[in-house]
């Protein structure tokens, strides 16, 4: 066995360029695999971190149409609704337009309850709920936009016209790695005030409730209980679990997903054949050497050993650098595309997809020259050289 | 009398190419008696290196039966085969047939990877070996940085390491310069000499083939005591 090792090992550097390209190919091939399956990962980032106990209550005709707040106090009487709070999305923009990041107008002790992954301190929670126009920040948006706390920006605004003026009261952190740190938050309450001045028909409305439940296995139910209290208003709600929420976002690009994946496992095939190509050269190139070890004795279950074993190595080698490259690239990638990836974390499901992958190279690349070199007869084998 | 230690009866050989069938060996027997030197002979295509990989077992004949050492290797499995090559053949080629990223000793060492010797038993023996040979001081020299004489003495004692009953060796001087040709038959002949060997040798050179106790001739795929006219 070690002796098979050996000359696996000392097999690899007779072709030193080769073998340095070959699992160089496979290392950009890995690398672009594994980005590719985290731009897929972070796609459904939103359905992933998803509570399974948090409901979310929109218009049943469309998210695009608001509900009218009120409907806050309903939901609350509701068997198994522990808490209740709502949000609309506000479509500000910093500046420019390229300066894109989402930005929600919430009820702020509510929400912030509801989700306990903004991690924020108690001082700058306390300042966030006393001061109306103010505004919480994800620490990668502040990091961004250089934002202290103190700090005043202004969004302009898209659907509610008119510059908005916000005091950064705190700076969240995320408390998994997976939280959204590029999101800007502010007071319900401020949107509602100037809307009531501005467009009075469309005060007190809010784009959706987050509601928290006592019981996640009751979620259906309590959706379905909900969305009965509405039935026959002049605004029905459709309410579901924020997974099947935040799902129902992705789906519309689901396309675009599609083509992603498919990419991923073209790039897979694309290095399966390079690699095929090599070993197949490799394996004509030592046919001869392959009838020696033959005619010494040495039977199919060692050829097979070598030929796979320099496969895997070679492969493995290109695997691993492929995956070392995936985290200085991916944190590349996050910083240079943050806006539309707030999350970009090569994840370990991603890497086990990276060495299956790589196996999978391995084996492919190795079962026909295996074959070739099983099924030429040893006196063949040394008539190539004799 | 000594006992054959090769018994070929009634063998045949045919090749396919494409819709034709070319016939090799023709109908041959003979013996091969323990502690002989058998040179075969014969023009290119007759037959010889296909005569010696059938009684190598690297090949197997359409007909007949060839016993080595009382074993009918006709009747042998794949792997059964290569277990009994590995134990009873030694094999000396053309062109040494080294494995260029191993070292003479590690080559020496690689029939001896099949068998249950312990590293400090396949050690000793690999020494003895490569003693046999002279070739004792290019140890670690890979077959690149030997001479063409040095490679086929390396592969020489990588045939003795086992300690087969035959010895074959197909034009083993068929590559190398008259001196290193001379010192290559000088071995094998001491080999057969003092340590009893039976070897059966392809060779063109008559000066090599003299070197045998037994000579024979192919022609077509016929064997004969003496050369066909033709190459006379």
């Amino acid at each position: 066995m070690t002796h098979l090792l050996i000359l696996i090992y000392r097999n690899l550097f007779r072709h030193k360029l080769r073998t340095f390209l070959t699992i160089l190919a496979v290392a950009v091939a890995i690398l672009s695999f594994g980005i590719l399956r985290t731009v897929i990962d972070v796609w459904y980032l939103g359905v992933e971190v998803a509570s399974a106990n948090r409901l979310v209550t929109r218009n049943a005709i469309s998210l695009i149409f608001s509900l009218p707040v009120s409907y806050r106090e309903k939901i609350m009487s509701v068997d198994g609704v522990k808490s209740v709070s709502y949000g609309n999305w506000f479509g500000g923009i910093y500046i420019d337009e390229k300066n894109f990041f989402p930005n929600f107008a919430i009820e702020p002790k509510g929400y912030l309850g509801l989700y306990p992954e903004l991690v924020l301190n108690e001082k700058e929670k306390i300042d966030f709920f006393k001061d109306r126009k103010s505004a919480i920040v994800g620490e990668k948006l502040a990091k961004r936009f250089g934002w202290k706390i103190g700090d005043t920006v202004t969004l302009k605004g898209t659907i509610f016209q008119g510059n908005w003026d916000f005091t950064i009261r705190g700076i969240y952190k995320g408390r998994d790695k997976n939280t959204d740190e590029t999101i800007f938050f502010f007071h319900w309450d401020y949107l509602n005030e100037m809307v009531k001045k501005t467009m009075p028909t469309y005060a007190d409305q809010t784009g959706f409730f987050v509601i928290g439940i006592k019981d996640a296995s009751r979620a259906g139910e309590i959706s379905q209980n909900i969305d009965s209290i509405f039935k026959n208003s002049l605004a029905e709600t459709i309410t579901e679990t924020e997974k099947a929420f935040n799902m129902g976002f992705v789906a519309m690009t689901e396309a675009i997903v599609v083509v992603i994946e498919l990419v991923s496992y073209i790039v897979i095939f694309i290095i399966m054949a390079v690699s095929a190509n090599t070993m197949a050269m490799t394996v004509r190139e030592r046919s001869n050497e392959y009838a020696v070890f033959k005619t010494l004795g040495f039977r199919t279950i060692h050829l097979l050993g070598l030929i796979f074993g320099e496969s895997f190595l070679i492969t493995m080698s290109g695997c691993l650098l492929g995956i070392a490259l995936s985290f200085p690239i991916a944190d590349l990638f996050s910083a240079s595309l943050s806006e539309f990836f707030p999350v970009f974390n090569i994840s370990m499901q991603t890497i086990l997809f990276d060495v299956v992958g790589g196996c999978l190279i391995a084996l492919t690349a190795a079962v026909f020259p295996s074959i070739k070199a099983i099924n030429t007869d040893i006196a063949n084998g040394l008539r190539k050289l004799i | 009398m000594k006992e054959p230690v090769v018994s070929i009866k009634n063998i045949c050989k045919a090749y396919q190419k494409g819709s034709e069938t070319i016939p090799v060996i023709h109908d041959i027997t003979f013996d091969i008696i323990d502690g002989d030197f058998l040179s075969l002979m014969g023009p290119s295509g007759s037959g010889k290196t296909t005569l010696l990989n059938l009684i190598a077992g690297i090949d197997k004949p359409d007909c007949g039966e060839i016993i080595v050492s009382g074993i009918n290797i006709t009747r042998l499995s794949e792997s059964e085969l290569s277990r009994w090559r590995a134990i009873n053949v030694g094999f000396i080629f053309q062109f040494y047939n080294l494995i260029p990223v191993l070292t003479a000793f590690e080559n020496v060492e690689l029939p001896l990877l099949l068998s249950p010797l312990s590293k400090s038993q396949r050690r000793e023996h690999v020494i003895s070996a490569l003693r046999v040979v002279d070739l004792l001081d290019r140890i670690d020299h890979k077959p690149k940085e030997l001479s063409g004489g040095q490679q086929q003495r390396v592969a020489i004692a990588r045939a003795i390491v086992t300690d087969p009953a035959i010895i074959v060796a197909d034009e083993p001087t068929g590559d190398l310069d008259r001196k290193s040709a001379t010192d290559v038959l000088n071995l094998m002949t001491r080999l057969n000499d003092e340590f009893g060997k039976t070897i059966i040798m392809v060779t063109h050179d008559m000066r090599a083939a003299k070197r045998a106790k037994t000579i024979k001739y192919l022609d077509k795929g016929y064997l004969n005591d003496s050369p066909a006219n033709t190459d006379l």
